[in-house]
């Protein structure tokens, strides 16, 4: 991984294809088909598995939208349910992973907004801090770094601490920007997928996911200097 | 094909997700990289957003509590015997 890192210094690599985390899902792309042919047919246990991996990922998900965790759990059910009886309308023209999120963010917000918690995610596309900058401005001196960035240390990628951190930071950010960013970097979608799971357009999908990171990276930053 | 200005470092640290995007066009691609090639400050922010990005990817969620989850199996048992599967 930090091979990986390094080697962008001087090859100008496309950065796109690096970073998908979502390995599972790329390593056995075929693996979502057979369960799912399995599951028309009535099969337990590919529900089981299914259920394994993509639950818990559901049950985390609704709860960017929803007060408590049995309200989470209600929805989670309802999408389950609502994938059973939906599964022969389903066409493959998305990903199972893309409509399976995208019935659950549906169902999470309705019920969110029946709670009151949650406005539409349009009308609050930018959660209204539309002035801020990724970085403090302090940092800089005439446009250019006054106090630099520092590497990033092999052992600080795999510290358990840096990715609690990185945790805090994310649950701390706006409801829409923790939405985009869950969605990107934690559970790996493409930003076409992450877009149709949320109904945002390209530049708020962009937006969010620029301010999101911009404060999970400082968080990180912090870290650093902590430990450094 | 047109060139863009140099950028300033305080630029750079916005473009960041149009250049992990891969959402550039090639003149602006250019000069960003160009910028990174000459700023080390530039470059370790760079570093610095691929890390948080990697490491975000290594959240991993709760496994379901286990009574919920017999819950779901069971309503899928039911489903299954009403006929649907």
């Amino acid at each position: 991984m930090g091979a990986q890192l390094r080697g962008r210094r001087r090859a100008p690599v496309r950065l796109t294809l690096l970073y998908r985390p979502d390995t599972a899902t790329r390593l056995h792309p075929d693996e979502d088909a057979a369960l799912l042919r399995d599951l028309r047919a009535g099969d337990e246990q590919a529900f089981e598995r299914l259920l394994d991996k993509y639950g818990p990922s559901l049950l985390r998900l609704a709860r960017l939208y929803v007060s408590s965790r049995a309200v989470a759990e209600e929805v989670v059910a309802d999408t389950w349910l609502a994938v059973l009886t939906g599964l022969e309308r389903f066409e493959e023209r998305s990903s199972f992973k893309t409509w399976l999120f995208r019935i659950l963010t549906n169902k999470a917000k309705t019920r969110g907004q029946r709670e009151a918690r949650t406005l539409p995610l349009s009308s609050l596309a930018f959660d209204g801090d539309e002035e801020e900058t990724a970085v403090d401005v302090d940092r800089f001196s005439a446009g250019h770094w006054a106090s630099p960035p520092r590497g990033v240390p092999e052992e600080r990628l795999l510290a358990g601490e840096a990715r609690a951190r990185i945790e805090e930071a994310i649950a701390a950010l706006p409801p829409n920007q923790r939405a985009v960013i869950t969605l990107r970097d934690v559970e790996g979608l493409s930003a076409e997928e992450a877009r149709n799971v949320l109904g945002v357009s390209e530049t708020n999908q962009r937006v969010l996911l620029h301010r999101a990171r911009s404060k999970v990276r400082a968080a990180f930053e912090r870290y650093l200097e902590e430990t450094a | 094909m047109s060139t863009v200005r140099e950028l300033s470092c305080r630029e750079i640290v916005e473009l960041v997700t149009d250049y992990v995007e891969g959402t550039m066009d090639e003149p602006l691609r250019a000069a960003f990289e160009a910028h990174l090639a000459g700023c080390d400050g530039c470059d370790r922010y760079l570093e610095q957003i691929e890390a948080t990005i990697r490491i975000a990817g290594t959240i991993e969620p709760d496994a379901l509590p286990a009574d919920f989850r017999a819950g779901l199996v069971e309503a899928f048992r039911d489903f299954a015997a009403g006929g649907h599967g």
